[in-house]
C-alpha cells in the first residue's frame, strides 16, 4: 500500500485546446462588442447602415447576446475550466478526441447563429432564440463537454475536489437541464417551430432558463475562475475555504427559485411572483459570501493590485459582482421593479455584469494564462493597465448613463398632471428625453471595444514572444482507492459546526420549497379561460411568425401592467387568459418603444401601413428601424398548412381538417385589408408580408374588447 | 399552470442530484480538511523544470 503511495505518474497537461479556446474568445468578443455597438448607435441614429435595411435592430440584438453570452463569455469559461481543471485534478484531459469535438463543435453552432440569427430564423425566447436544430447541437457538445469533465475528474490524481471544481459541475448539469426544457419545441420546417408551452406557461419556463441561464452560465463558472485564478495571480490561499465551500451549496440550492421575479407584475400567479422575490432577497448571502472571500483573497497583497493588472481587472469585476449581486434582489422587489422594469435600468445591470465580471475576468484570466503556456512573459503590462482603464471607463460611460435614462423614462411614463390625466401621453416624448444618454452609451462601448483591441494585440505579441509548450509535463503521486475505515466516519465531519449548518439549511430551503410550491401546483390549471378569446387566424399566424422574425419583442412589450399610468397610456391591463393561444408567448421584457398588446384596433390600417415604412412621418424623432423590404417581400404561405396542424396538435382549438382551408382562408383576409388600404389611397399587393403583420397587429389584445361589447 | 410540475421536478431533480453530491463529499472526506486545499492548488507549478512561473518573472520586471 505505501509502496503504492509513492508511484509517481508522469503525465502532460493539454495547453493547445486552452489556446484554442482562447483564440475563440477574442475573435468572438471582438465581433459581440462591435455587433453591440452597431445597436448601441441604432438605437441613437436609427438610420445608421440604412443601407443594409434588414440587418435592423431587433435582428442583430439577439445576435449580440447570443455573441457575448455563449461565444465571448462561452469560450472564456471553456479556457478556464481546460486550464485549471487540469492542473486541480493533477491529470490530463480525458479525452483529447472529446475537447477537439467540444471546440469545433461550439465555434460551429456560433457560426450557425450567427449565420441565422440575421436571417430572421428565431425562437423569440431571450438567450434561447436558436432555432431547433441548432438547439440539438448545442445539446450534444454540452454532453461531450461534461463527458470530458467528468471523466478528468474521475481519473483525477488529487483527492479533495478543489471548490472550482464543484461550480463547474454545476455549471453543466444545470444548463444541460435549462437548455432542454426551455427549448422544447414543435418544429414546422427545418428552421420554424413552436414552443410546446403557450402564454403565462411558456413565460414562465423562459424566465426559469433565463434566469438561471445567468446563474449557472454567467455566474456559476466565474466563481469558479474566481476561486482558481485570484489566489493564483495573488499567490494567496484563497481568504476563507469554509466560507467558499458554504457558498457553494447555498448558492446552488437557493439560485433555481428566483426565475419569477423576471415577471413581477405580469399575469404570473402572484404567489410565484411573491416566491421569486423572497428567493431572489436570499441570494444576498451566498453572492456576497462569494464576492467578500473574493475581494479578502487579496489581503496583504494589494500593493499587487496596483501593478498587475491581472489583478487589477479581477477585483473591478469581483467587485461589480458584489454591485450587481446587491442590485438584482433590490430589482426584484416589486416597488423597485415596477420604476425599472422594462426600461434601460435593466440594461445598466446586466451590463455592469457583463462587462465587468464576465468581461474582466476573461481578459485577466488570458493575461494570466497566455505567458504561461508559452513561456514568456506579457508582451506589455502598461498596454494591459491602459486596457484595463479604457475598459473601466467605457463600463462606467455606458452604465451611468442608462441608470439616468431608465429612472428618467420610467418617472415620465408614471407622471400624472394635476388634473389626473398622463403629463407625457406621447410615449415619443420619453424617447427622445433620453437620446443623448444613448449617445454617451455609444461612447462607452466605442472605449471597451478598443479595450479589447489592444488586450488582443497584447496577446497576439506575447504569443509571439514565446512558443506554446502544447503539452506542459507534470507528475503526481496515483491515488489509491478510497476506503472508509470506520463506520459513522461521516457524522464526525458533520460534526464541524459551519457544515452542520449548512446541511441544514440546506434542507430546510429544500422542504420549504417543496411545502410552498406543491398545494398550488397540484391544482390542474389556474389559468381562468376567457370564452371570448379565439386562436389566430392564418394570417395573423403569418403576421405573428414575421413579428418574430424581425425581432419586434426585442422593443415592444405585450404586457399591460395594472397600474393606472399603464392601463391610461395602453388600455385594459392583460390578463392571464388572453395568452392561451401564444407559441411562443410575446411579453417582451424592454419597452424601447411602447406595449403593443392593445395596439388592435387603435389606428387605422394605414397608419401602420405608413409608419412601417417611413417611422419618422407618422412619429418625427421616432427610433423605430425602417421595414421597406416588407413591401416587396412576400408572405410565404408554404408552411401555413403545417403550421395550422403544429399548433393544433400543441393543443390549438383550430376545427378538425382546418388546415386545408388555412391558405385559403389567409388569402381572403389579406385581400381584404389590402382593399381596405386600397380606399385610403396605397395600392399594395395583397400578397406582401405587411399586410400579414398588420393583420396580427390589428388583431392584437382586441379579444377581450368582443367580450365587452358582448356584455353591454 | 400545470407547466409548474414540470418546473418543479426539474428543479427538484437537480436539488437531489445536488443534495446526494453534498451527502457523497461529506461522506467521503472531501471536507475533513478545509484548510490545506486552498494552499495546495499555489503549488501546482513547483515540479516544473522552469525555475520560476511567468508572473514571478513579472515580478522581477516591475523591479528593475
Amino acid at each position: 500500500m505505501q509502496s503504492e503511495n509513492l508511484r509517481v505518474e508522469k503525465f502532460a497537461y493539454d495547453n493547445k485546446i486552452v489556446r484554442d479556446f482562447s483564440i475563440a474568445m477574442v475573435v468572438w468578443g471582438i465581433v459581440g462588442f462591435l455587433v453591440g455597438l452597431i445597436i448601441a448607435i441604432k438605437l441613437r441614429w436609427p438610420d445608421f447602415l440604412g443601407f443594409i435595411p434588414v440587418l435592423s435592430y431587433g435582428r442583430l440584438r439577439p445576435l449580440h447576446t447570443n455573441a457575448v453570452i455563449f461565444a465571448f463569455a462561452g469560450n472564456a469559461i471553456f479556457v478556464g475550466v481546460y486550464y485549471s481543471l487540469q492542473r486541480l485534478c493533477k491529470a490530463r484531459m480525458f479525452s483529447d478526441t472529446l475537447s477537439k469535438i467540444h471546440f469545433w463543435g461550439w465555434q460551429l453552432i456560433i457560426v450557425s447563429a450567427a449565420l441565422t440569427l440575421p436571417l430572421g430564423f428565431t425562437s423569440s425566447k431571450e438567450y434561447a432564440e436558436l432555432e431547433w436544430p441548432i438547439d440539438i447541437a448545442i445539446t450534444l457538445v454540452w454532453v461531450a463537454f461534461g463527458v470530458n469533465m467528468m471523466g478528468t475528474i474521475f481519473k483525477r490524481r488529487e483527492r479533495h475536489m478543489y471548490v472550482a471544481i464543484w461550480f463547474y459541475i454545476a455549471t453543466f448539469v444545470t444548463v444541460a437541464m435549462l437548455h432542454i426544457v426551455n427549448s422544447l419545441a414543435l418544429p414546422v420546417s427545418f428552421l420554424k417551430s413552436y414552443s410546446m408551452y403557450a402564454g403565462v406557461q411558456d413565460a414562465l419556463v423562459q424566465w426559469w432558463y433565463g434566469h438561471n441561464a445567468v446563474a449557472f452560465f454567467l455566474t456559476t463558472p466565474f466563481l469558479g475562475i474566481m476561486y482558481y485564478f485570484v489566489p493564483k495571480a495573488a499567490n494567496r490561499p484563497v481568504y476563507s475555504y469554509r466560507l467558499s465551500i458554504v457558498h457553494f451549496w447555498s448558492l446552488i440550492f437557493l439560485y433555481i427559485w428566483a426565475g419569477p421575479h423576471h415577471l413581477l407584475y405580469t399575469s404570473l400567479p402572484d404567489w410565484a411572483q411573491s416566491l421569486g422575490t423572497a428567493f431572489s432577497i436570499m441570494l444576498i448571502a451566498p453572492s456576497w459570501g462569494g464576492m467578500i472571500n473574493g475581494l479578502l483573497t487579496l489581503r496583504g497583497a494589494w500593493d499587487k493590485v496596483r501593478e498587475d493588472p491581472v489583478l487589477k481587472f479581477f477585483v473591478v469585476g469581483i467587485t461589480a459582482y458584489g454591485m450587481s449581486t446587491f442590485e438584482g434582489p433590490m430589482m426584484s422587489l416589486k416597488n423597485v421593479n415596477a420604476i425599472t422594469h422594462y426600461t434601460d435600468y435593466t440594461i445598466a445591470h446586466v451590463h455592469v455584469g457583463a462587462l465587468a465580471w464576465n468581461g474582466g475576468f476573461a481578459f485577466a484570466m488570458l493575461y494570466y494564462i497566455i505567458p504561461r503556456i508559452y513561456r514568456t512573459k506579457l508582451f506589455s503590462i502598461k498596454l494591459a493597465n491602459t486596457h484595463f482603464w479604457f475598459a473601466t471607463l467605457g463600463i462606467l460611460f455606458y452604465a451611468i448613463p442608462m441608470y439616468f435614462a431608465g429612472i428618467t423614462q420610467s418617472l415620465m411614463w408614471k407622471e400624472f398632471t394635476p388634473e389626473g390625466i398622463l403629463r407625457y401621453p406621447i410615449f415619443l416624448e420619453t424617447v427622445t428625453q433620453i437620446l443623448p444618454m444613448y449617445a454617451l452609451r455609444v461612447v462607452g462601448g466605442t472605449l471597451y471595444l478598443i479595450g479589447a483591441l489592444f488586450a488582443t494585440w497584447n496577446l497576439i505579441k506575447t504569443a509571439k514572444s514565446g512558443a506554446l509548450e502544447a503539452d506542459e509535463t507534470a507528475e503526481a503521486p496515483a491515488l489509491e482507492p478510497f476506503v472508509v475505515t470506520t463506520r459513522g466516519h461521516w457524522h464526525r465531519a458533520l460534526e464541524g459546526r459551519p457544515l452542520r449548518f449548512a446541511a441544514l439549511a440546506l434542507v430546510a430551503v429544500f422542504i420549504g420549497g417543496v411545502v410552498e410550491f406543491v398545494p398550488t401546483a397540484v391544482i390542474k390549471s389556474n389559468i381562468p379561460t376567457i370564452a371570448s378569446v379565439k386562436p389566430y387566424s392564418p394570417l395573423e399566424i403569418e403576421g405573428r411568425d414575421l413579428y418574430i422574425a424581425e425581432g419586434c419583442n426585442n422593443c415592444h412589450s405585450q404586457m399591460i401592467r395594472p397600474f393606472r399610468s399603464e392601463t391610461e397610456r395602453y388600455g385594459e391591463y392583460s390578463k392571464v387568459g388572453e395568452f392561451v393561444y401564444d407559441h411562443p408567448f410575446l411579453w417582451g421584457s424592454k419597452r424601447t418603444g411602447p406595449d403593443l398588446h392593445r395596439i388592435g384596433g387603435k389606428y387605422p390600417d394605414s397608419w401602420h401601413y405608413i409608419h412601417m415604412r417611413e417611422p419618422r412621418s407618422t412619429s418625427p424623432g421616432s427610433i423605430m428601424p425602417a421595414y421597406t423590404w416588407m413591401y416587396d417581400s412576400k408572405t410565404d404561405y408554404s408552411h401555413t398548412e403545417g403550421k395550422i396542424m403544429t399548433l393544433q396538435k400543441l393543443g390549438v382549438p383550430y376545427p378538425a381538417g382546418y388546415e386545408l382551408k388555412a391558405t385559403d382562408d389567409a388569402k381572403a383576409q389579406a385581400a381584404k385589408i389590402a382593399a381596405n388600404l386600397e380606399q385610403s389611397g396605397a395600392k399594395v399587393d395583397p400578397d406582401a408580408q405587411i399586410i400579414a403583420l398588420i393583420a396580427y397587429m390589428q388583431r392584437l389584445g382586441t379579444d377581450i374588447k368582443a367580450q365587452e361589447t358582448a356584455k353591454k | 399552470m400545470e407547466i409548474l410540475f414540470i418546473l418543479i421536478g426539474f428543479s427538484l431533480l437537480v436539488a437531489l442530484f445536488f443534495l446526494g453530491c453534498f451527502f457523497w463529499s461529506v461522506k467521503t472526506g472531501q471536507y475533513e480538511d478545509r484548510y490545506t486545499p486552498a494552499i495546495r492548488i499555489l503549488f501546482d507549478e513547483q515540479n516544473h523544470k522552469i525555475p520560476s512561473s511567468a508572473h514571478l518573472q513579472e515580478e522581477k520586471n516591475y523591479a528593475e
